[in-house]
């Protein structure tokens, strides 16, 4: 089976997605052309580049996600995962959540 | 894929901030669950027959409290009676999809829910405030009358009790700000799980030793609804450097969050130190520092058309409300006179009010 993009799912909660148009989720489709192996720090790069319109430093810090946002991968926290290391699978689902919005 | 610490042989989902243990769905929800029983009880933060009054603002927090209560109430029987209560700061489009929330926690969870709002309360909405004094000093206003509304809402509903969401993330951040003003009257108060029971209705934090990961984890993996997002006037610049600068040690090491709590907790102040007495608002009989508390000096300031008396540190604004006093004082013995300012406590003064410095 060849495939040309790795499609996945992305999520934003917890007022993440107030950076992201108010739009929880997204169906995107990854090109493996350039990159064949993507890890989660390629996709905040992405994310950056392609989805994140205003204020990048209030979701992204450092090649990683600003400290206070978790994220899932699957639901499971990423922490268990190798966090940006880890290596994204086809129809992997990756949420991340602010814990720093108002409570 | 790891897997669960306890070694029940399911997958793990989470690593626990305060442990480093990985847990399963399961065994977190039992561990959280038991974790806050634990802390209720050893605080003795509850008697049994209390009506208990949870701060709902529709966020994560409050509604992880809202439902862990009601769960822990039926598991171990602890007899309380759980009400909702809300302040609508009447800042429009902010509060109305967190109302909506609350009301969904209410019918959830089946407790009444009660509303009040600071029109009701002080005669002047959030948006009405900002209209007159700009955005600059708009959250001290906020803070100031968010911390007497939740009384004055509790003193109407006749609870024993005021439950805040806040947990061990927002607590440690007190802490640190509290140390960075100097502020020692605050700095070991702010650590305390029961607050003003000695001077009016007590106020209990049953989520002080939770950290802000797990409460997020548990809403998501319970599939709780709750609403966020920043208030749409200035946030809190002080407060938000304060949380940047906890989050990014956090993530170093976990463990110091728990770190500045203990250090809050274990501070004592030197007795050489002036400490402000406590004594009772001369207007609203709120506990005060100051013989007319911090609220009625904003109103006064608002109601005079001079919004900027009361911020900082003014002795203008006391000689200004010393000079009200003696008005209001010739004025209400007049019994017809009901334009008065005095008259418009919608509460009463009759009722016991606790301390508006702590939070
Ligand atoms: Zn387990
Ligand atoms: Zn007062």
């Amino acid at each position: 089976m060849s495939v040309d993009t790795l499609p996945i799912s992305i999520g934003f909660g917890g007022g993440a997605e107030l950076l992201f148009g108010n739009k929880k989720n997204f169906a995107i489709s990854l090109p493996v052309q350039e990159i064949t192996k993507w890890q989660i720090s390629d996709l905040l790069k992405w994310i950056q580049d392609n989805l994140l319109k205003e204020r990048p430093e209030l979701f992204i810090q450092d090649n990683s996600v600003r400290p206070g946002i978790l994220v899932l991968i699957n639901d499971v926290d990423w922490e268990l995962m190798d966090t940006i290391n880890y290596v994204i699978q086809p129809n992997d689902e990756i949420v991340f959540i602010s814990t720093l919005h108002g409570g | 894929m790891s897997s669960c610490s306890t070694k029940c042989g399911k997958k793990a989902v989470l690593k626990r901030p305060k442990t480093g243990d990985v847990l399963c769905k399961e065994c977190f929800f039992e561990a959280f669950e038991t974790e806050i029983h634990f802390t209720i009880t050893r605080a003795k933060l509850f008697k049994a027959g209390m009506t208990v009054a949870v701060a709902a603002s529709g966020g994560k927090d409050s509604t992880v409290l809202a439902y862990i209560l009601k769960i822990l109430n039926e598991r171990f029987n602890y007899d309380l009676r759980l009400v909702l209560l809300s302040i609508d700061e009447g800042i429009t489009g902010y509060r109305d999809d967190s109302l909506d929330t609350v009301k969904r926690n209410r019918d959830d969870y089946d407790m009444p829910l009660t509303i009040l709002s600071y029109k009701d309360l002080y005669g002047w909405t959030m948006d009405e405030i900002v209209a007159e004094i700009g955005r600059k000093n708009n959250c001290t206003f906020c803070g100031v009358f968010r911390r007497q509304a939740l009384d004055r809402g509790a003193a109407l509903l006749k609870v024993d009790c005021i439950a805040t969401g806040h947990n061990a993330d927002d607590i440690a951040e007190t802490v640190l700000m509290n140390i960075l003003r100097g502020d020692l009257a605050r700095l070991n108060r702010c650590t305390s799980i029961i607050t003003g029971h000695g001077d009016g209705i007590a106020r209990v934090k049953p989520l002080k030793y939770t950290y802000e990961k797990e409460i997020v984890m548990y809403a998501y993996f319970k599939q709780l609804v709750y609403f966020s997002t920043e208030c749409i006037f200035a946030p809190n610049a002080y407060r938000g450097h304060a949380r940047v600068l906890l989050k990014d040690m956090e993530k170093i090491d976990p463990a110091v969050i728990m770190n500045i709590i203990h250090s809050g907790e274990s501070l004592t102040v030197n007795e050489e130190v002036n400490m402000p007495t406590l004594t009772k608002c001369s207007r609203c009989n709120h506990v005060s520092s100051q013989t007319v508390c911090k609220a009625c000096v904003l109103l006064e300031g608002l109601n005079r058309g001079l919004p900027k008396l009361g911020i900082g540190k003014s002795s203008k604004a006391k000689k200004m409300i010393a000079e009200h006093d003696k008005k209001k004082y010739e004025c209400s013995s007049s019994a017809e006179n009901k334009q008065c300012i005095c008259k418009n406590d919608p509460v009463g003064n009759s009722i016991d009010r606790k301390n508006d410095v702590t939070w």
